[in-house]
């Protein structure tokens, strides 16, 4: 076997792809915002596993991608610890977190 | 002298991070109960430290592994306990339901199936000349010379999030 499975890209962008179907299913379906807050960082690591892979097997500079995405992790910490906060927020004045009871414009 | 079989034994622990990944993020977005979802958050992100390795960075594996298992979903935890985010049961009736999930499963399905067969079918040609090998080396020249500019706005941007959530988190507090 001159060529092993982790020598294909096919393999990692349909894992990536994967991880962005389950990342849209779970915004579409969750009812509670932390839920989909867990289900938007799928779909972040979907973008950066896609990134990676295209990194490894297609770039000149392989030293690119993985700054990308170490700066995507970084603005992905900071975005959950801002929904994070909000939600806590949201929590304290309404007293519930489910997106149902969430339809008040005027607070 | 090589090691008797390691190509095999690589491809099964390929494999194995592969699963890893995609029962982690099955996990996440099909429970029920919103600490499992985070756990299974957790077991995607430690499938997918494993696939960076597999892509010969494994100064991003363990970043992944810190950043998301140790920041992300520690972080998710605290406000799972300051909340009470549990899915509640459905009001609607059990058509609306079945209908509903049936479209978000047909989305995301068409999404997956449509990228899957582009990326399986694509010829995906052997790789252009390198100009660097992506050490960790490399990483810090890089990030210290072409791309010191972002990680200095980067920098900025994490140290305004933290004070936002800090001031955002903290005004319910004074209320009665």
């Amino acid at each position: 076997m001159n060529n092993p499975l982790y020598q294909h890209p096919g393999f990692y962008l349909a894992t990536a792809a994967f991880l962005l179907a389950a990342g849209v299913y779970g915004i579409l379906r969750r009812r509670t915002l932390i839920g989909m807050l867990i289900s938007g960082e799928l779909i972040f690591s979907a973008a950066s596993l896609n990134l990676m892979a295209f990194n490894r097997f297609k770039a000149p500079d392989p030293a690119v991608g993985q700054i990308f995405v170490l700066f995507i992790m970084g603005l992905a910490a900071a975005e959950v610890a801002i929904a994070l906060s909000i939600i806590i927020a949201v929590y304290r004045n309404y007293r519930t977190v489910k997106t149902h009871e969430l339809s008040e414009l005027n607070g | 002298m090589k090691f008797p079989a390691a190509e095999l034994i690589a491809s099964a622990f390929f494999i194995i991070c592969l699963l890893t990944t995609g029962v982690g993020a099955l996990i996440a977005v099909f429970t029920t109960r919103i600490i499992r979802s985070v756990c299974g958050l957790a077991i995607t992100c430690f499938g997918l430290a494993g696939l960076y390795y597999f892509l010969t960075s494994p100064f991003l594996a363990l970043m992944e592994i810190l950043i998301y298992v140790g920041a992300v979903c520690v972080t998710i935890v605290f406000a799972v306990m300051l909340s009470e985010p549990d899915e509640p049961p459905r009001e609607e009736s059990r058509g609306t339901v079945v209908v509903w999930a049936g479209v978000a499963l047909l989305a995301s399905g068409a999404i997956f199936f449509g990228l899957w067969q582009l990326s399986l079918t694509a010829g995906w040609n052997q790789p252009v000349q390198r100009v660097s090998q992506g050490t960790v080396q490399d990483l810090g020249v890089s990030l210290l010379t072409t791309y010191s500019m972002p990680f200095e706005v980067i920098s900025l941007a994490l140290l305004v999030a933290i004070l936002g959530a800090i001031a955002i988190a903290r005004t319910g507090r004074t209320k009665p």
